[in-house]
Formats: C-alpha cells, structure tokens, sequence
C-alpha cells in the first residue's frame, strides 16, 4: 500500500514514523518548503544566531533513507481524489492508496491595501524567515501587528538587532484573549523591560507606502502615525487548503474531519493546523493549530491507517510557550475568566517574573487546571491530577511534588501554600500530613 | 557601560599583545658560574662543559640563538657518548629551560615584576570589567545564547583558527621545548619561590595560568548564569577544586618538603599514580605518603561508584575535575562546537573505552615491573608503553588536542572523547545510579537548543521529543540543555533507580479504545 503524505511538519512526520513503526507501506512525504522535517519552532533562533538551521532538524539526513520514508520536494498543486492522483506544480502525477493532508497553516492576512509592499510580511515558514533576513537588512524601526505568541517571539528576534519595535494589540494587555487578566499584566510589564513598544487596545488603519513600493509607516485606527520600515503581520494562522478548494472533499475552514481524522472521501485523512473537526468537543476549539497537538493527532492516525482504528484523543489539555525570558506552562483548560463552576486563585512573585495560579470546581474542590510563569511544573504530575480530579488542597499542599525548576532553585510552594489556605481556608482540612521524604 | 566592556577587552588585548611578544625579547648571556649552577650532576657538568665553552659570556640577541647553540652543544655531547655506545651517560636531563632563565639579561629580567602585574594582573582586570560589564549589559535570566553562530570566535571562522593554532602551540611547547617560554616562566618565579620555596618550572606556570583563567572566565560564567543556582554552585565549586586542590595545597605541600598530591585527581586520569617514582615517593614519605595512597586508592574503588551511584558523573566532571573545570569555564564559548551525528557518538564509545583499555593495560604493566623488577611483560617493554601513553594520551590528546581543539570542535574533546576516568565514571552512570535528565512529559518541541547547548554532544532531542529520559554515560551534568529550553522540558535530578527508564510520554497520552 502506497501512502502519500502532503506536508513535512510534525503532522505528516509523526503520521509518517509511526506508520512505519507498525507496517511496511510505502510512504512518501511530500513537501515544497524544506527538503528535510525542521522544527519550526525553532526559526526564531536561527535568526538570533542562537542555531543554525540544520540544528533545527530533529533527525539527520540519512534516518529518512534508512527508515524507507521518501521524501520529495515538490509543490502538490491539486488532487484527482476520484483517480487517487496528486498533480504537482512540474507536472508530475503520484498516485496513492492512502492520502494524509498535513499542509499545515498559513497566515492569515490583514485585507489592507499596501499589505504586498516591500518590508511587509508574516513568519510562519522557511522562506518566510529568510524574506525575514532580507528585509530587516537595515531597519531600524519595526512595527508588529499582534501581540499573540508569534508577535512576541518576533519582538524578541528583532530586539537582538536592536531594532526599536512596537507592537499594536487589540486587547487590553499582552495575548488577554487567552492570558487571565493577571498574567497579562505581567507579561505586559516584562516586554516593557525588554523596551518593546506593546502599544494596547490598537489596530492597525492603514500603511503607509515610501513612494518607491517599501513600507514606511503605519497609521493606527484611532489616527496615529508609527514610521517603520519593516511591518510584520502576526495576526494568527488558518489552515493552508487553497488548492483542495472546488473538489469533492469536505472544507470549511478547514479540511472536514471526524474524530478518527477521516475526511468526507474514503482513504483520505488530514491532521494538524489544517484539519478541522466536524463535531469538536465541548470547550474545545475545532481547529488545533499547536505542534503537541499535531503530534498526538500524527500517533492516532498511524494507528488507524495501520489497522487499529482509533478517535483522537488529545487527554488532558497542555500548552507552552516562552514569553521572552519568562516561561509559561498550562495543564487542564485554563479560560481567560474561570467558568461559571469554578473558582480560581492566583499568586504572584514579588519580583513580578513569576506567577501560579489554579482553577478548580468550587463544589467539589476538583482541580481544573494550572498555569505557570516563570516556574516549571511536571507534566505528568498535573496530568495525573487533573484527569483524577484531585482535590485542590491536597494539590496546593503536595504542589512540591510537581516542582520541575532545577535543582537548587528557590522554591516558592510553601509560600504558594501558605496564601491558599489564607485564602481558601476550607480546604485546609483535607491537606494530608505525611511529609515528604528529603530524598523524594 | 558598552564603552566600559570595550576598554576593559582593549586593555586585555594589550596585555595580552605584550605577552605573546615577550618569548621574543631580551638578550641572553651565561656565565660559566651560571652553568655550574644548573647542571648540578657533576658527570653532566665534565661532559657538556667542553662543548658550551664558546657560549660562555657571548651575548645572544634572542634565546632562539641561544637554545640553538646548547642544542648542538648537547647533540654533539650525546653523540659522543653514543659513538662510544656509553648508552647510559646519554643526558636526558632538560637543562634548557633553567639555563635559559638564568642566563636571562635585558629588557625582561629588568623588569620582571612589572611584566608580572601586566601580564597577569592588569589583564584578568581587563577580563573582568569586559564580564562585569555584563551585569548591566545582559538581564538577569537570560538563557539564550543570541549571535554565537554570527561571531566568528565561536562559529569556527578565521579568529577561531588562529585562536586554535596558539593553543595547540603553547601546548607543543609546553611539553616538548618549554625552553622557549623561559621568559614566561621567569616571570612567575617570584610567586613559584613563595609558595613552594623553588624556581618555577613550566608546570608552575602552567597550573598559575590555568587557575586565573579559571577565575576570570569563571566570573564569566558566574555573571551569564546569575540566575541560576545549579550553575552558580557549581562554577564555584570548580573554581575552588582547581586553586585548592590542584595548585594551593600541591604547591604548599612541595613547600612544606611533603610528596606533592592533587588529591581530587583520580586514576587512571592521573596515569602517574601507580608509576614506581610516584608509589617509592609515597611510601618512602611516612604517613602521610601511605594516607594519599590509600586515599587514591579509595577513590577509584569506593569514592567513583559511590558517588556515581547517588550524583551521576557530574559530581567529578563538572564539580570538581580541573580539566572539566577548564572546559566550563574557558570553555564554555565554544560548547555548542560539539558535533552530535550518530557517527561522532560511534567514535566516542571506541575511543573513550579504548583510552580506559589503555590505561589499564599500561597501568597493570608497570605495577608488574615494579612488584617484579622485570621490565618486560608478555614481550613488550613496560617503560615502552608507559612512555608511548604520556605522549599520545597525556600530551597529545589531553593537551593539544584536548584543549586545543576548544575553537574548532568544542570544550569537552578530552573529556567526550579520550579520558579513561570519564570512561569508568560513565559507565557507571549508565548502568548503576541514581542520576538522570527527567523529560516533562510531552512539552518538547523539538526545537534543538538542547542538543545544540550540550558539550558532550549528547542529541538530547533525540531522547526529549519521544518523551524519554536522558540517561548517557558521557553526560557531565552541566544543566545548560535545562537552561536552554525554552520549555522547561528537562530536569537534571537524583531519583529512585526503578523509574529511571519510564517513558513520560506514555505517562500523559490518553488511553485510546482500540
């Protein structure tokens, strides 16, 4: 059996390894943006001279001979789904038994005239990071539409050229249609130590051409004038399906999945950014445009391909990311408002780098979830807890056990602790008294 | 402050400048006083004396001239004793580094102490404010390392070769013709006279160098990883291993006419130690001499697998070893050089293990001469392979190659490659301990920093992304693959050895129904 796979990134790749863990199909992963699988992750750190972009390849160039996956860089420009053939951009024609779409994202433009001038773009690519590298030759002011985690992490990238950013944000503070109010705050008040410009409850109006086809400046809805000579777009992502438009499979905005990653035609699949679940589950969204989900979405469709057919179950929720110097980890579904059943306590360092906070059921005292700033939590300790519904005291009271900082960090659960049961007296009781052992 | 971090390189570059020329200053002329001196074996002093009578009281302009003229003056001394096959009163003894310092005359004998403050002095302060700057430069808990791969000095470019050929000299020319640093030697001679009550040799030196380049570039690594606790305890406890152990107390105890002893130094990286010199020194020398054999002897046998059991290796290589202890702070600049293909893992194990074979090969082979008299073994010469091992593993490995290498293939060479201790500590690393690098579950994205970052060049992504822990025999426990995740994904810790393996993956994917 032939199985043919469009996209490189960890969708397509995890599909790709994990069918052949289990089988001996053939497979060939199709790309047009990178000869071999890179994390894309990553490309923030090679333009800061952290990386080199072959260390941004998880494997080395021979693992893909010897495991017998293909690959093949070329652009799939439609499918023939009733003949079961892909027609790339040269011509060629690949037929296949099994088709997996893992085209992943694209991002998501403003509708602004002046969006096609030189200087202005998105990060989201290869190519896009070494559009990146020309255009920032000489600038030396930037201007950034977003400030969601791209946003951040490309202030972060230009600020290691010391070129002056400013970032426009929709919302009150930094990502606060995901971050509590609290942790937004804080991320706000770090980017300002970092001299980014988070300029708040702003959009973009219009840009603002040199005269010669280069961007010059931006002017914002509410009228104010921002020179820049690079303007970056970082308004999020949506699926990269373009070319299956007008054909017999399902899209919306995305390509129509049920909960095995199935699409509406026989032997056709697709996983990842570009994947869209028909009936998505309660509080979740239908699109999941992250690398851990991704990944799990890679290992279930392995499974059902190779004959143990399987829903994708994604567990407990977790995500991560990095806000500048300021790490940020969340277990369980963790709303911007706690939900009407819950209750939630926050605790804040006072150095204003580090902060906790907790949901949990306010009848029951079952744990929800957690985030972290600037503190590292374990992730199978906050899994186990929160898929137990473990009580919130007794999680607050053994939160040690889950404390992943390194070793000699100064540790901040007691201290945690102590304001909880200050707060939320009630569940004091329920603590237990067995102490740790020093060498746990 | 950007100003104040660029006078403080340029008045280290001065120094530094004024050092590198002084090998070719001076001038030099020996009394025959002066040689008497030195060669104090009188059968040395009879048969060399005829041959230097014309170097006697001539001024040389440079000591080139000077250590060319004693080189025949010994050549031909030599061959005379070889024509007439007296084999045994062939000189082996170096008189030229000492017949070099005394015949000093000039410019650098004149002004010894002043070279000495700005040689060593002056430009560690020059080092210091280019870091210290640093504090206000770089913000507290920044882990990244931005631009590394854009300077030339640790991206391998021209700078980083240049860099590289000096090390790899001072080496050559530190073991093999220490003479022509006899300049640099005088100058720490003052300090050698006070410490251990004799003239500096260039192992002196070396060990005084060693040492401040361990505290300047240290304080580096102090400074970088201010926000670290693991990264602070351990650079200090390194930096105190190296000025304590390996040069204050040896020196003290030469002083103090005791048999001098690294005493953190552990066979068979110390390769001397079960040499007949080194074993008739300490039984000859009381007590104490038996105390540092048993003490030697304790920590091969019990202190290694003791310690690897609870800690891992990182308690010797990255804690208290004084070439580790170079390698992370001197190092440090160049540890992502490391190369991490699978290939370069393959030459690891058949090397490192090999060196260990080596070691104990030529180790139980000179135990045999010394317990039997016999100075031959199964055919082959024990002085022979004792001798072959100081040349390629102790000078060429461990030194030129071993350090350097630093700009071209990154800090941990020796360490990853070529030391047996490093070999019989990751050994047991790998199969009997405690110690491990726990991976948070599923929170890897591959990004690759860890890999990067590792000295060792550990692929610890490899391992991360499939939820696996990272438990490798030649991981040193620096904690820097924990610093640069971005995600907090790894954790250098201690733990029950039953879990060691657990896959953490499988610890939070949802139970599928099949």
């Amino acid at each position: 059996m032939k199985i043919v796979i469009i996209g490189n990134g960890i969708g397509g790749i995890t599909a790709a390894r994990n069918i052949r863990k289990q089988s001996d199909h053939e497979i060939l992963v199709i790309s047009a943006e990178s000869d071999y699988f890179f994390s894309r992750t990553a490309l923030m750190y090679v333009y800061m001279g952290q990386m080199k972009f072959e260390h941004t390849q998880p494997y080395e160039n021979w693992f893909w001979e010897k495991n017998r996956i293909s690959l093949l860089n070329a652009y799939v420009k439609s499918v023939d789904f009733e003949k079961q053939t892909l027609h790339t951009a040269n011509g060629q024609k690949i037929s296949y038994d099994k088709l997996i779409i893992a085209t992943g994202s694209v991002p998501k433009k403003i509708g602004l005239s002046g969006e096609g001038l030189k200087g202005v773009q998105s990060l989201y690519s290869k190519q896009d990071l070494e559009l990146l590298e020309q255009n920032s030759g000489d600038v030396k002011e930037a201007v950034i539409v977003g400030g969601g985690l791209i946003g951040i992490e490309l202030a972060e990238m230009l600020r290691s050229r010391n070129i002056k950013v400013s970032i426009l944000s929709r919302e009150n503070a930094y990502w606060n249609s995901v971050l509590p109010q609290e942790e937004a705050q804080m991320i706000s008040r770090h980017i300002a130590e970092h001299h980014i410009n988070l300029i708040a409850n702003t959009e973009l109006g219009k840009i603002l051409d040199d005269g010669s086809g280069s961007v010059k400046g931006i002017i914002t809805k509410k009228g104010a004038e921002i020179p820049c000579q690079l303007l970056l777009i970082s308004i999020g992502v949506q699926p990269n399906i373009n070319f299956l438009k007008n054909s017999a499979l399902a899209i919306n905005k995305g390509v129509l999945v049920n909960e095995f990653l199935e699409t509406n035609i026989t032997n056709v699949y697709a996983l990842g950014d570009c994947a869209e679940f028909e009936n998505p589950k309660l509080l979740h969204p239908p699109i999941e445009q992250l690398w851990y989900t991704a990944q799990m979405q890679g290992e279930a469709l392995a499974n059902t391909i190779c004959g143990h057919r399987q829903t994708y179950r994604r567990g407990v929720w977790f995500n991560s990311a990095k806000f500048l110097d300021i790490e940020y980890q969340t277990y369980g579904c963790m709303f911007k408002q706690p939900l009407a059943d819950e209750e939630t306590f926050y605790w804040e360092h006072s150095s204003g780098r580090k902060a906790f906070r907790a949901n949990f059921e306010k009848e029951s005292g079952a744990l929800r979830g957690f985030n972290f700033l600037g503190i590292r939590f374990n992730h199978p300790v906050a899994n186990r807890w929160i898929s137990e519904k473990r009580n919130i005291g007794l999680c607050i009271a053994e939160l040690k056990k889950g404390v992943f900082d390194a070793e000699f960090s100064k540790q901040h659960h007691r201290k945690i602790a102590d304001e909880f049961f200050r707060q939320f007296p009630a569940y004091a009781k329920t603590q237990k008294t067995n102490k740790l052992k020093f060498w746990m | 402050m950007k100003l104040v971090k660029n006078i403080g390189l340029a008045v280290f570059l001065c120094c530094f400048a004024i050092f590198l020329c002084l090998p070719f200053m001076g001038t030099y002329r020996l009394t025959s006083q002066q040689f008497e001196s030195v060669v104090s074996d009188s059968a040395h002093r009879a048969a060399l004396a005829p041959n230097m009578q014309a170097m006697f009281d001539k001024s040389y302009a440079n000591n080139f001239n000077f250590l060319a003229d004693y080189g025949q003056a010994l050549d031909k001394t030599n061959q005379q004793f070889k024509d007439k096959e007296a084999w045994v009163k062939v000189i082996h003894t170096d008189y030229a580094l000492p017949l070099a310092k005394i015949s000093a005359r000039g410019f650098v004998k004149e002004h010894i102490q002043t070279l000495f403050y700005i040689c060593f002095i002056i430009s560690s302060l020059g080092g210091l404010i280019y870091f210290i700057a640093d504090l206000f430069l770089q913000k507290k808990g920044d882990t990244q390392h931005k631009q590394v791969f854009k300077s030339g000095i640790t991206n391998r470019g021209i700078s980083a070769i240049v860099f590289a050929v000096f090390l790899i000299a001072f080496y050559i020319l530190l073991y093999q013709a220490p003479a022509y640093l006899s300049n640099w030697v005088l100058m720490v001679d003052p300090l050698s006279i006070k410490l251990t009550g004799s003239q500096a040799s260039q192992w002196f030196l070396y060990g005084f160098m060693y040492c401040l380049v361990m505290l300047v570039m240290g304080l580096k690594m102090l400074i970088k990883h201010r926000h670290s606790n693991y990264q602070l305890v351990r650079t200090v406890s390194v930096i105190f291993f190296q000025v304590a152990f390996a040069f204050m107390i040896p020196n003290i105890l030469t002083l103090l006419q005791l048999p001098s002893a690294d005493l953190k130094n552990i066979w068979p990286l110390d390769y001397t130690f079960f040499f007949d010199y080194h074993l008739n020194d300490l039984l000859s020398a009381g007590l104490l001499g038996y105390w540092m054999l048993g003490w030697g002897i304790f920590l091969i046998v019990v202190g290694v697998p003791v310690m690897v059991y609870f800690f891992g290796k990182r308690w010797y290589c990255s804690w208290v070893c004084g070439c580790g202890g170079l390698a992370e702070t001197f190092g440090d600049p160049f540890r992502h050089l490391s190369d991490k293909s699978i290939k370069s893992w393959k030459i690891e194990r058949y090397l490192v293990h090999g060196v260990l074979l080596f070691a104990v090969v030529m180790t139980v082979a000179v135990l045999y001469t010394f317990f039997t008299g016999s100075s031959t073994l199964l055919g082959i010469n024990t002085y022979g392979i004792r001798q072959v091992y100081a040349f390629a593993i102790g000078f060429i490995f461990a030194g030129a190659v071993g350090t350097g290498f630093y700009p071209l293939m990154g800090n941990r060479v020796w360490c990853r490659f070529g030391c047996p201790l490093a070999a019989y500590l990751g050994i047991v690393q790998r199969f009997k301990s405690r110690y491990r690098i726990t991976t948070n579950g599923g929170q890897c994205i591959s990004c690759g920093n860890c890999s990067t970052y590792c000295e060792m060049g550990i692929d610890v992504r490899a391992y991360a992304q499939r939820g696996e822990n990272i438990i490798r025999a030649s991981c040193v426990g620096c904690g820097i693959c924990a610093e640069v995740c971005p995600r907090g994904v790894l954790k250098l810790e201690n733990g029950p050895e039953n879990n060691r393996f657990e896959n953490q993956l499988n610890l939070i994917r949802a139970k599928n129904e099949v």
